[in-house]
């Protein structure tokens, strides 16, 4: 299919057709080949060589770079396509597709017609296909892969005998798991019940993924297990634009025209019981130039005005040029939000905002690393064990914390050096000096060690001994010494201010 | 014209039952909240050296949270968050709130804001006010920023008036300048009640709390101190009585006549 969608991308390619051509993409031994025409696999490239080999077979063989995600792209939109013979359909990438065309056959005249138009429809895009009905997936993919183009499995006739004689690769399994099939002598699906279903459970019982149990991919293709598809669904994001007759250059006008665009985009959004997260507006300026701005919500919406006054900072910068003579606002995400929300800006006169508005507003003027919420983590390091994280986001899963640590309200960013004047025996200090000021520790308790986490800290980071204290007037403070003396980390140990009690 | 002879009047006359039991409400006290509503807008000046301002600030809002009538179509528990706005000045001075050293019921419901300038905060403290699926909001700013002028407050007052939100306005290191704020006090650390178990160890904080200006109260001082979640007040000065006589009479320290 990638020689074929290639081929049609420009009329000169099919000249091509006839000489030996390849597809080939970079790998770290050289050009490998992704795909052959006719002309070449009949002159001894397959997919999976490397150009080198092929070149010793066949000198004179053309190259062009593969493209596989623009493969998927187009296998996706053949996809859509393909939906005119049955309502569901599923990629099977690199280059199959699945359609159900269950209690569909008799719209096209039985299921002889319905291969038949397949066959039709496909060559008219001039491309290659080969199509098998069945009852499962599984069964049509071998069958279609296998057998005879436009092979058809009905319901009543006996799968396993027409199955029995196709090669164990139908199975869709890994190459490994095929080689070790063919090395035990089993090359067609019907010997493989020959030696029994228990030895081949045995062989392969710590293999779980379908694509490499035979025994599961099996029972696929008989229908006796379900196998999940993932359907393709065709999406359109919400996307509304106005193109100008007369190029704006003024703001006035721009917040005009941006605030139509929000109307039209909370009327598109309604229609489809949907809220924006993000949207993305553009515009293209009368110089071919294109300005995007982004706006990410904390909550689904769709209110226009809230939309609009979001936007509003956001376009102070920027530059008309010219003038703007296209706009386009595009929800890139929506997610589905049920249609009793009212009126937000209404609603603030008299009611207040919700929690999202203000998250946004707030995030929008300051910058979303601004507004956060600050969340457990699994650590003992004072400063390590408390992150921040987007304010409506869950929060992570954690452990309780002991509550006989009695940890101080404020945390310092950085914890500070402080001077010891006067220490006791005991090893706390009795006096210190803080930002210019003395202390005298009254009342303590401590200490509190914090061992270095061994699993992330280099080896000479060195132990923490905690301590509470109170001084003459009362103020509370969170205090630690940086190792102890003679633990070989370094020189007398040093003492920090890190947090603030109430 | 003739002077009313003030000597001659009895004293009980002038300082009757009335004027008792104004004199008894116009006294602050912890659990007000449940008889006059919320404090609305409080500002609160405290050193950047101690915590003792935020440790205050959280535990009025506390009293207030706790004691205000509940009305009818609210929840039984209340699940609102808590906005607490710093400028990065004041972040840098006093640090950043540590969630694990928060009161229990504050833990998961902190959003933090981070503020360049003053300017900003004050935009985020607005629009806090103005979300009712806020508790109450904290604001941190650090010295007397020129944005933070009577016009400022007045806004933020009439706007935690509108929509019943609270706010406690820490002001670290701050002069006492103009504000329309309803309650203003000075907060400095107190030293703590030996705890139970270690007489050594710093116990439950205390604060020592001077309301200096209030719009419904008589001034006055208090040693504040948080007991199993109840805030609690003791008294200071003995002489505050007096100073809460003449506030509810509107008289200036008025001398006892001397009789003949």
């Amino acid at each position: 299919m990638a020689m074929d969608r290639w081929r049609l991308g420009a009329p000169e390619r099919r000249q091509l057709d006839e000489t030996p051509l390849v597809l080939i993409a970079d790998t770290a031994h050289g050009p490998r080949i992704e795909a052959a025409n006719r002309a070449g696999a009949a002159a001894g490239a397959r997919a999976g060589m490397m150009l080198a080999d092929a070149r010793t077979l066949c000198p004179e063989i053309a190259t062009a770079p593969s493209d596989p995600a623009g493969d998927l792209a187009f296998l996706e939109k053949l996809a859509v396509w393909a939906q005119r013979w049955g309502p569901w359909s599923a990629m099977d990438a690199p280059d199959g597709l699945l359609v159900d065309v269950t209690a569909v056959p008799h719209l096209f005249g039985g299921e002889e017609k319905l291969v038949a138009d397949v066959a039709a429809a496909f060559a008219r895009r001039e491309l290659a296909v080969r199509c098998a009905i069945a009852p499962t997936a599984g069964a049509a993919w071998a069958l279609s892969h296998y057998a005879a183009s436009g092979t058809i499995l009905g319901a009543c006739d006996d799968a396993e005998a027409r199955l029995g004689e196709l090669p164990v690769a139908a199975l869709r399994l890994d190459q490994d798991v095929v080689t070790v099939l063919r090395r035990l002598g089993l090359k067609k699906l019907g010997e493989l019940t020959t030696i029994g279903r228990d030895a081949i459970q045995r062989r392969f019982r710590n293999r779980k993924s379908p694509a490499a149990n035979p025994l599961i991919r099996l029972d696929q293709l008989l229908g006796l297990v379900p196998e999940p598809l993932l359907p393709v669904v065709p999406q359109q994001m919400p996307l509304v634009q106005r193109r100008l007759l007369e190029p704006i250059r003024h703001r006035q006008l721009l917040d005009q025209v941006v605030s139509d665009l929000a109307d039209d985009m909370a009327r598109e959004l309604e229609g489809r019981g949907e809220g924006a997260r993000r949207l993305e507006i553009g515009l293209w300026r009368v110089d071919g130039e294109v300005t995007v701005r982004r706006l990410e919500l904390a909550a689904a919406t769709r209110e226009a005005a809230h939309i609009v006054r979001l936007f509003a900072s956001k376009l102070d910068d920027i530059d008309a040029g010219f003038g703007i003579e296209m706009l386009r606002l595009r929800a890139s995400w929506a997610e589905p939000l049920a249609l009793d929300q009212g009126d937000i800006e209404a609603a603030a006169e008299t009611h207040g905002i919700a929690l999202s508005a203000l998250v946004d507003r707030l995030a929008v003027r300051l910058g979303a690393q601004a507004v956060t919420r600050p969340v457990p983590f699994a650590s003992h390091i004072p400063e390590r064990a408390q992150r921040w994280q987007p304010p409506l986001e869950p929060e992570p899963a954690s452990q309780g914390q002991l509550a006989f640590h009695k940890r101080p309200l404020k945390l310092l960013d950085k914890a500070e050096r402080i001077a010891v004047l006067y220490a006791t025996p005991d090893g706390y200090p009795q006096r210190f000096r803080w930002r210019g000021e003395v202390h005298e520790v009254n009342r303590v308790e401590g200490p509190e060690r914090i061992a270095p986490e061994w699993w992330r800290e280099r080896g000479a980071t060195r132990l923490r001994d905690y301590y509470r204290i109170e001084d003459q007037r009362g103020r509370r403070y969170w205090i630690y010494r940086l190792g102890i003396v003679g633990d070989g980390r370094g020189g007398a140990p040093d003492w920090y201010l890190q947090g603030l009690s109430a | 014209m003739t002077q009313p002879d003030l000597a001659s009047l009895p004293i009980t006359a002038f300082e009757d039952v009335a004027t008792l039991s104004a004199r008894r409400s116009a006294r602050w006290r912890p659990g007000l909240a449940a008889m006059q509503g919320k404090a609305l807008h409080s500002e609160i000046f405290a050193s950047s050296r101690e915590a003792a301002g935020a440790g205050a600030a959280l535990a009025l809002a506390l009293d207030d949270w706790r004691c205000a009538p509940r009305a009818d179509g609210q929840e039984a528990e209340d699940r609102r968050g808590v906005l607490w706005v710093q400028t990065r000045e004041a972040a840098r001075l006093g640090g950043r709130p540590y969630r694990a050293g928060l009161p229990q019921d504050l833990q998961g419901r902190v959003i933090h804001v981070l503020a360049e300038k003053a300017e900003d905060a004050l935009f985020a403290l607005e629009e806090g006010l103005r979300c009712r699926e806020l508790a109450f909001v904290i604001g941190e700013v650090a010295g007397n920023p020129k944005a933070l002028d009577f016009t400022a407050s007045r806004r933020l007052t009439l706007t935690a008036q509108k929509h019943g939100v609270p706010l406690f306005l820490l002001r670290i290191d701050a002069t006492r300048d103009l504000s329309s704020a309803r309650m203003r006090w000075d907060v400095t650390c107190a030293p703590s009640a030996a705890p139970e178990w270690n007489a050594q160890a710093p116990g439950d904080p205390a604060w020592k709390a001077e309301l200096f200006r209030a719009r419904s109260h008589a001034p006055g001082e208090w040693i504040l101190a948080e007991k199993d979640a109840q805030l609690t007040a003791g008294k200071t000065r003995e002489n505050a009585d007096r100073a809460v006589a003449n506030w509810t009479a509107g008289l200036q320290h008025r001398r006892m006549p001397r009789r003949a």
